[in-house]
């Protein structure tokens, strides 16, 4: 089966062709980050505005990119939430219109349940069970994973994501938008060991997060050398490297506790801040300590894309899951609530008839 | 805790001290139990000074079981399970209050809901105006709060506060 996958939830607009026998055909993004850097951050309305400027034009270049024609798509797969809901009816609009045109299945996906799975586009994917650390501007969970659709959320941040907090703490060391690579990069400069941040949550039992006391953390210490006369860049780039530092060690923690708990040996890292070298390192010496395993997608299927959306929706489909005529445009979607491969949907994920 | 406020209700009081996160939250609890039927309350301060733990404090005084996550990427949370319905709205990423219309920004000012706006001035124009008005900011290493009325709701909420802080 081929199916187009298209991905417009947030700040990128991203289209992929996947064939369940071949693999990823091709993949196109257009990110937005460009136009919302001026704005420090994510404008839902520009967002969706620009989605529809830019659906087409990808489409036509992942059919090219392929070598094949809109003959050739057997089913659509779209993101139909969480996200920004004028961005995501573009997609959903888009997708059933499509579909309805060309006479092929169409299949409203979770966005997560796309980063979740990207790392199966890898040559080396990993196996069910596993527990999956999802980390992105929005979201910040543990997931156990036995199976597709079969999710049971082990903990979650109860206020800020650990990419909002990086976000976050970018505009306070005057840095750009997107936070993270901005604040990675200025970590670099930094000397281990000036700063010492705390590790939310990390002095009691759970698997719980918390980012908005490190957001307070950093502030306060912002302002403290603004005061003393100590802010430079040496400083920024310590204070850059204390935050990252902090972030990197509470993720791995909890992971750690989260795989002795549920007795998994494989650990799955995805979403943006999946592609943050240091935890990659950090995760990586750890799981190496256990004789685990632990897997990531590719930096650039880290972050939005539409190769994770077409191969989640691949899988479904192929099951024999799709929409009714209703688009589907869901803001807020609890990942748990996910039906498993073999529900019977014949009007969404959302809604299984049994 | 102390609620000061100017000689007709509308001015604004003096700032008084937050400790820390625990008493931003107690003050938002309070601020909850005086909005009983519904307000709209719009919260000022930078990055960090203490808008979503009062909120935090608010909701949980009204009872809400779960976590209470920043809105910044989602623009507005909903909190349904309780009443008043609370909405949690972060408009620092709003480029132009326009955009407010097509988030149906009428539905959720209906008067019976309690509706918490951070960064407020970004929506300024569409934004319906506030029954009372909370500043914060932070000083060192604590925070300071400072609130007012804007409308007769907004004088009998800020009076409510009083009552409860001296019976209490």
């Amino acid at each position: 089966m081929r199916v187009l996958g298209i991905e417009s939830s947030c700040d990128e607009t991203g289209v992929a062709l996947y064939d369940s026998e071949r693999g990823l055909l091709s993949h196109a993004l257009f990110s937005q980050v460009a136009m919302h850097a001026d704005y420090g951050g994510v404008v839902p309305e520009l967002a969706s505005r620009d989605h529809v400027r830019k659906l087409l034009p990808l489409c036509e270049e992942v059919l090219s990119r392929a070598e094949l024609d809109l003959s050739s798509v057997d089913a659509i797969a779209y993101t139909a939430g969480p996200g920004l809901i004028g961005a995501l009816m573009v997609g959903g609009s888009f997708a059933h219109a499509l579909a309805f045109a060309l006479d092929v299945p169409v299949l409203g996906v979770h966005h997560m349940e796309g980063h979740l799975l990207a790392p199966m586009l890898e040559p080396q994917p990993p196996e069910f069970p596993f527990v999956a650390l999802l980390v992105s501007g929005g979201h910040t969970q543990l997931v156990k994973v036995d199976g597709i659709g079969r999710y049971t959320l082990l903990g979650e941040s109860v206020d800020d994501a650990a990419g909002e907090a990086f976000d976050k703490a970018a505009k306070m060391l005057e840095l750009g938008y997107p936070g993270g690579p901005q604040v990675a990069a200025l970590a670099e400069q930094g000397v281990p060991g000036r700063f010492v941040f705390p590790r939310p949550m990390t002095d009691r039992p759970g698997l719980a997060f918390s980012f908005s006391g490190l957001k307070t953390f950093t502030l306060n210490t912002v302002n403290a050398a603004k005061a003393d006369g100590s802010w430079s860049d040496q400083t920024r780039a310590d204070i850059a490297l204390a935050f990252e530092t902090a972030v990197v060690e509470t993720l791995a923690i909890k992971c750690r506790r989260a795989l002795q708990e549920t007795g998994c040996r494989r650990l799955v890292v995805a979403g943006g801040v999946s592609a943050n070298r240091h935890l990659r390192k950090v995760l990586s010496e750890q799981m190496g300590k256990v004789q685990g395993e632990v897997f990531y997608a590719r930096p650039e299927f880290c972050t939005d894309n539409g190769a994770m959306i077409a191969y989640a929706g691949c899988q479904r489909l192929q099951a024999g899951q799709r929409d009714g005529d209703r688009i589907w445009a869901v803001p807020r979607w609890p990942m748990a609530e996910l039906p498993p491969l073999d529900a019977l949907c014949e009007d969404g994920l959302r809604e299984p008839s049994n | 805790m102390k609620i000061n406020n100017g000689v007709d209700g509308m001015a604004w009081g003096d700032w008084e001290t937050l400790a820390d996160a625990d008493a931003t939250e107690a003050w938002g609890a309070a601020l909850g139990r005086a909005c009983g039927n519904g307000a709209v309350v719009y919260l000022f301060g930078d990055l960090g000074a203490g808008k979503t733990t009062l909120c935090r404090g608010l909701l949980h005084g009204l009872g809400h079981q779960g976590n209470v996550k920043s809105p910044t990427y989602t623009l507005v949370e909903p909190y349904e399970d309780i009443r008043p319905r609370v909405y949690h709205f972060d408009l620092y990423r709003l480029a132009d209050p326009e955009e407010l219309e097509f988030m149906g920004i009428r539905d959720y000012f209906s008067g019976e809901h309690l509706c918490l706006v951070e960064w407020p001035q970004r929506g300024q124009g569409l934004l319906p105006s506030a029954d009372c008005e909370v500043e914060l900011q932070v000083v060192g290493t604590h925070r300071q709060l400072r609130c007012r009325a804007c409308t007769r709701e907004g004088k009998s909420i800020v009076m409510r506060m009083q009552q409860a802080v001296r019976t209490s």
